[in-house]
């Protein structure tokens, strides 16, 4: 796989050149012992928007540095727009935007300053009005960085990413810490990136996120994939499209009666997984008004006293917390 | 063809954007516009003022009374040394005598000694103003006893422009100021440019490494003149200071001097993760220089064993070069040694800092 880099990967075919991102075996070892990536496989396709989800610390950083060149892997290949950074550094540097985690821009620079500092790096690239008016940050064109609002710094961010007209988008943690308002303006400049054809690779631990922008996720924990498909694929494969956890005023102390009372209440009818986590039952459910009624007379036949008792509709949350039995921002 | 047109079009718009995000990242924080430009100005003033041509100080001495034996012999040497123009003197008990003289009121106690003609002068030789009243203080006293000299000496002053310490002294503040505002300016910008993670993130765009470093190397050139302007200027109104070389040499002299400091800052801050670490560095490498490379007195007053290492310190070059052009009116080619010697500091420095430099 050497000498050929710039070119597209003969046996793959027309295939490979549909992908943007493309990882192998992907490895990152620190000081020979602490290992943040772990065999990792990832492949991004063409105007697709990825999401990385998973808990701090599980890689996910470490993954979208190595994927945009700032990092070397220990091991694995990448393929980035079909070629690789030993070869091709300057050529994907012209085509990638990226968005670091917690980037400080200066802050005695202007809005409009640090667009054109950032847009005069890239021999091509977009107008630099016209990225400010994607950003919505005309009212602040003048304004300096110290200035702005945690969402407008975020914007600005991910306006220095769209400077250089990308083809792939890479943006990590782009609405950690923003407001709901902010987070919801965000998301319409990605969703307006990738309307013109554009790729997204993003990590976040909010699954609203995820759900609202990404085409397909990869959920990773300890450096390893351990889920992929869209959104939905992943909610489903849960069995249920309702959670419903429920909190006892006394829970049982040990392990082995937990698992007990969780299993006696899996074979509920409409009941499709039940387990005990972190003091509460969670309990996937496929038809609420069957299963319910079930619950609360199992408890009651028990002689349980219910202390909580709360339903929602299945998210990636639960997914992460059913694969890994951790809530993702423990 | 057209591409590569464009391409370098696209190029220099990368330098001159940087330059320009420099310049006013410079110009925005007040800070650094007064230690680049207030400072040297200031200190100039100070020091001008402190050791401004006036007439010589007289010395002050103590004599001590400490019994009523010696108390007439005391009174004696009291009037002895009152009538000299260049002594102040005062009769204290040997309490309080002592107690200045720890405290610097006086520089010298003169004790009538017990029992037998003379006196006995207590001081710290160590104290230059002290040998000064030791040297003062007996001459009077011998010849107010009867000594006779051997002759009359003839003391001519030097007043004229040139061989003041304020002559001195503002090429020593034109080399310090750029050292300092090098060192500091370039060194710290960098250090709080990686901190804030704002280096990866440049590296993270098609951005040239060289143009970088090559944008703070320019910031540098085009600041200088701006700085040194405004205290040439004042020191040539206030205090009569010119030059008496050609101001291109000069120039070529600060040029090369200010660029040298600028790459010692890129080379100091080149791994550095954070401004305290890059303080840490410059204050090891200026503060010798900034005591023995003859700022404010001449770097020949060290010891004869440490002055090869002085001599080859880049500010010592440095100021060495200013005071040959402006106080001499050296030629370019008498200090074109000196210069070199900067300029070695420079290309090493900045060899270093290529090959060292950490973006991330």
């Amino acid at each position: 796989m050497h000498g050929a880099a710039t070119e597209p990967l003969p046996e793959e075919g027309s295939a490979t050149s549909e992908l943007s991102i493309r990882c192998r075996g992907l490895q990152k070892t620190y000081d020979e012992e602490v290992v943040a990536v772990d065999g990792l496989d990832l492949e991004v396709r063409v105007g697709e928007c990825f999401g990385l989800l998973g808990p701090n610390g599980a890689g996910k950083t470490t993954t979208v540095e190595i994927l945009e060149g700032l990092l070397r892997p220990s091991g694995g290949t990448v393929e980035i727009l079909g070629r690789r950074w030993e070869t091709d550094e300057r050529w994907l540097r012209e085509r990638l935007g990226v968005s670091l985690q917690q980037t400080n821009l200066p802050d005695k620079l202007t809005v409009r300053e640090t667009i054109k500092l950032f847009r005069s790096f890239f021999t091509e690239g977009r107008d630099v009005d016209k990225v400010i008016d994607l950003v919505a940050l005309r009212e602040k064109e003048h304004a300096k960085y110290d200035t702005l609002s945690g969402g407008q710094r975020q914007r600005l961010a991910v306006a220095c990413a769209l400077v250089g007209d990308p083809k792939l988008l890479f943006l990590d943690e782009p609405t950690t810490g923003l407001d709901p308002q902010s987070r919801r303006m965000l998301w319409d400049v990605v969703l307006a990136f990738k309307e013109q054809g554009g790729s997204v690779l993003l990590t976040t631990h909010y699954m609203d996120e995820a759900e609202r922008l990404c085409d397909r996720v990869g959920v990773i924990d300890h450096g390893k994939m351990i889920a992929l498909g869209t959104p939905k694929d992943l909610i489903d494969s849960l069995g249920g499209s309702q959670i419903v956890e429920v909190t006892l005023a006394a829970s049982p102390a040990d392990d082995d009666a937990k698992d007990a009372l969780a299993a006696s209440l899996a074979d509920l009818p409409g009941v499709k997984a039940s387990r005990f986590l972190t003091g509460r039952i969670v309990l996937t459910v496929e038809h609420l008004h069957l299963a319910l009624p079930a619950v609360l007379g199992k408890l009651r036949e028990r002689d349980l006293e219910l202390a909580n008792l709360s339903t929602h509709h299945a998210t990636l949350e639960d997914v992460f917390v059913t694969l890994t039995g951790r809530a993702l921002r423990e | 063809m057209s591409e590569s047109v464009s391409a370098r079009r696209a190029r220099l718009n990368a330098i001159t954007e940087l330059a320009l995000a420099r310049f006013r990242l410079f110009y925005r924080e007040p800070g650094t516009m007064f230690w680049t430009f207030g400072f040297p100005l200031v200190l100039s003033i100070v020091l001008g003022i402190a050791f401004r041509n006036r007439d010589p100080e007289p010395v002050v001495v103590a004599v001590e009374s400490s019994s009523a034996v010696t108390l007439a012999r005391a009174e004696r040497a009291r009037e002895i040394l009152a009538a000299a123009d260049d002594v102040k003197v005062k009769v204290l008990p040997p309490e309080e005598a002592n107690a200045e003289l720890r405290t610097g009121k006086v520089s010298l106690v003169v004790v009538p000694t017990e029992g037998e003609a003379g006196y006995t002068y207590r001081f710290d030789p160590t104290r230059p103003e002290s040998r000064l009243a030791r040297s003062v203080t007996d001459d009077v006293l011998q010849r107010g006893e009867g000594r006779k000299d051997a002759y009359a000496p003839v003391a001519k002053i030097v007043t004229e422009p040139g061989s003041r310490y304020i002559d001195f002294l503002i090429p020593g503040l034109v080399g310090l100021g750029l050292m300092s505002t090098g060192l500091w300016g370039i060194g710290f910008s960098l250090a709080e440019m990686r901190t804030k993670k704002l280096i990866k993130r440049l590296t993270a765009t098609p951005m040239r490494r060289s143009d970088f470093l090559l944008s703070f190397l320019l910031v540098r050139a085009v600041l200088l003149p701006i700085e040194l302007a405004p205290l040439l200027v004042f020191s040539r109104i206030v205090f009569d200071v010119g030059v008496r070389g050609s101001v291109f040499t000069l120039a070529l002299t600060a040029l090369v001097g200010g660029l040298t400091f600028a790459v010692m800052g890129l080379f100091l801050a080149c791994r550095a993760e954070n401004p305290q670490i890059v303080s840490g560095l410059i204050n090891v490498v200026s503060f010798p220089m900034y005591l023995c490379s003859g700022v404010f007195f001449s770097s020949s007053r060290f010891p004869d064993a440490v002055q090869p290492v002085i001599r080859y310190l880049p500010l010592t070059a440095l100021n060495d070069a200013l005071r040959g052009v402006m106080i001499d009116g050296a030629s370019l080619a008498d200090v074109a040694g000196k210069i070199g010697l900067c300029a070695v500091w420079g290309v090493v420095s900045f060899v270093l800092a290529v090959r060292l430099f950490k973006w991330r």
